[in-house]
């Protein structure tokens, strides 16, 4: 919060002389970020381009393997590939779910917050913690959670009298969807905090008038709030989004992809490609597709903020 | 806040439904992490008894030190806090410079940065990995702690530069031109004046960077294949597929304990954390 309300002062309109002096200032400005600059441009910039272009190759692990480029076989290749439209499409309906599911229940969760409610601390720092917990620690908890014979969700079932023998994460019909709530469970901090700060946001005064015109909460919140909350919601949408279709640990180690490549991600499926069977073109392949994919979403989303600022 | 006010005048139904809304939360989001500090603490015969009790009959530690001894947790939890504490201290010495000339200098790097950082987090590393792979190899750092740490500073680095600028730019610049009218030479304005304000944003800024080190795995999965070298999650991870599937208490304890830091380190620097994060939330 600090450093969003004393921020206008240090980029208020600097005087003619100031800008000078800045000018001047850009040479240090280089200076100070290299020790920073080098390591970047040496262990990810290059990597990445080195990345997209291995796309285009018919590189392999191994030593002494000769590369070549192969233009668009990769990707002629791919189409035909069914098992990688299939982990494509699990990996849609698993970001697209995660996403929606962890939008309502962290709007829900952070309109809760915004209230005077009791036990509001324990919620908020319960909805925090899932972030200082390790993906490979939530797996985990999760499995203990699912575990089929001794698992307290089975437990909860068979309590109530529900048949509570459910394979969560080993049978066809359940994987994908347990694993989409882990997912929720996981990913409910960024999407609540973000809300939580947008709600907060929300000038009083509108509530207050359209209270007074005697509107509904309900009308309110659709009138007032959400469009209040519009860029901010486009905005953690948009990443969650791509974090989700680019998710690896949580999925990797609750199912390896299991059962029958029901949950099988497409970060999963290249992982598998490249480092069990070696393929190191094809899968940068099927790196660069996701990027196309990841693409799109940005695009959307720019073009919905230059959308809401022209209107 | 006057929502709340608002919200207190209103109708006497929304209230209850508004706790039980509540309530539903916190069990969704409390339950898992109390199954598993309980689970951590029964015998194997208590987990498979026909009607398990929630609480477990006493305070058994056997699963802490059957898990420690099996899963070699020792050995992993020091390479992880090798790798944490190195990337930590890596990160925030080069990205202190540089938030302060992002902050303070308006060049073109502004842009630059700003573009990477979102970059940074929207590529699938599975892009990055492979290329990191030869790369790291030819340089014999594959294998090796030193590379991983490599890679965790320069992959944290993005947010923790975006972080720490952010507090850079809630000091006041005039408090630097009053130091230099005083006669300070630039290089003593920054030790005085802005290292003891910027002392917060460092401390969230280098916990960050602890955290996201400490909790990794995908890049750890691929660049270490050496069990002596092997991370937290790693170790974990593996010990999942070999005896955790019987062993459901030691696993339960293995990642009670491997939990435990980041979650203090998260309880110092909770507030601090998400107020940056708001800042950064409201600007953008």
């Amino acid at each position: 919060m600090t450093a969003a309300t004393a921020s206008p002062i240090a980029t208020a309109p600097a005087p003619r002389r100031r800008r000078r002096q800045a000018f001047r200032n850009s040479r240090d400005a280089w200076l100070l970020t290299l020790p920073a600059l080098i390591p970047v441009v040496l262990f990810s910039v290059y990597p990445l381009v080195q990345g997209i272009l291995l796309g285009f190759t018919d590189a392999k692990a191994g030593l002494n393997q000769v590369v070549t480029f192969n233009g668009v076989d990769n990707y002629t290749r791919l189409a035909g590939n069914e098992l990688f439209w299939n982990s494509f499409r699990i990996g849609l309906v698993w970001a697209f779910g995660v996403t929606i599911l962890q939008f309502l229940a962290a709007l829900g969760l952070s309109l809760l917050l915004n209230m005077n409610l009791r036990f509001r601390g324990l919620a908020r720092t319960l909805a925090l913690v899932p972030w200082a917990i390790p993906p490979v620690i939530i797996a985990i908890m999760w499995r203990l959670m699912l575990n089929p014979s001794y698992g307290p969700v089975n437990e909860g079932l068979r309590a109530v009298g529900l048949p509570g023998d459910i394979n969560w994460l080993g049978s066809f019909a359940t994987a994908l969807p347990a694993v989409i709530v882990v997912g929720v469970w996981a990913g409910m901090p960024q999407t609540t905090i973000t809300l939580l700060a947008g709600l907060q946001n929300v000038p009083t005064e509108l509530h207050e008038a359209a209270a007074i015109d005697g509107s509904s909460t309900w009308q309110r919140f659709w009138h007032v709030t959400l469009p209040a909350l519009r860029p901010i919601i486009i905005a953690i949408t948009t990443l969650d989004l791509i974090w989700n279709f680019n998710s690896f640990a949580l999925v990797f180690v609750l199912t390896a992809g299991g059962p029958g490549g029901q949950t099988m991600l497409p970060m999963l499926f290249a992982y598998n490609e490249a480092f069990r069977y070696g393929n190191f073109g094809y899968a940068a392949a099927m790196g660069n597709v996701m990027v196309i994919v990841i693409a799109i979403f940005l695009f959307l989303y720019l073009r919905s903020q230059a959308r809401s600022r022209l209107s | 806040m006057s929502s709340a006010l608002l919200a207190g005048r209103r109708s006497r139904v929304a209230r209850p439904l508004q706790y039980l809304a509540l309530a539903g939360y916190i069990v969704f989001l409390g339950f898992p992490l109390l199954f598993l500090l309980t689970t951590a603490f029964k015998t194997p015969r208590e987990l498979q008894a026909p009607d398990p009790t929630f609480l477990p009959q006493s305070l058994d530690l056997a699963n802490f030190g059957l898990a420690i001894a099996k899963a070699n947790l020792v050995q992993a939890a020091g390479n992880s806090l090798i790798v944490a504490v190195s990337t930590t201290i890596v990160v925030t010495l080069i990205s202190l410079p540089a938030a302060y000339a992002l902050a303070r200098f308006k060049t073109r790097l502004r842009g630059i940065a700003t573009g990477w950082i979102l970059l940074s987090q929207v590529f699938p590393f599975i892009l990055i990995i492979i290329p990191l792979f030869l790369v790291l190899k030819q340089a014999g750092l594959l294998n090796s702690l030193l590379g991983l740490i490599l890679v965790y500073t320069v992959w944290s680095l993005p947010f923790a530069l975006w972080m720490l600028q952010g507090y850079v730019a809630g000091i006041p610049v005039e408090l630097e031109e009053a130091g230099a009218m005083d006669g300070g030479s630039k290089l003593l304005i920054l030790v005085r004046i802005v290292l003891p304000l910027l002392a917060p944003g460092l401390v969230a800024t280098s916990l960050f960077a602890f955290i996201s080190a400490w909790n990794e795995f995908f890049f750890a999965l691929v660049l270490i294949q050496d069990p002596a070298l092997q991370t937290l999650p790693l170790t974990l991870a593996r010990f999942v597929g070999a005896e955790g599937q019987v062993q459901l208490g030691q696993l339960a304890a293995g990642s009670l304990l491997a939990t435990i830091p980041s979650l203090l380190f998260f309880a110092l620097i909770q507030r601090r954390l998400t107020s940056g994060l708001l800042s950064g939330a409201v600007k953008g």
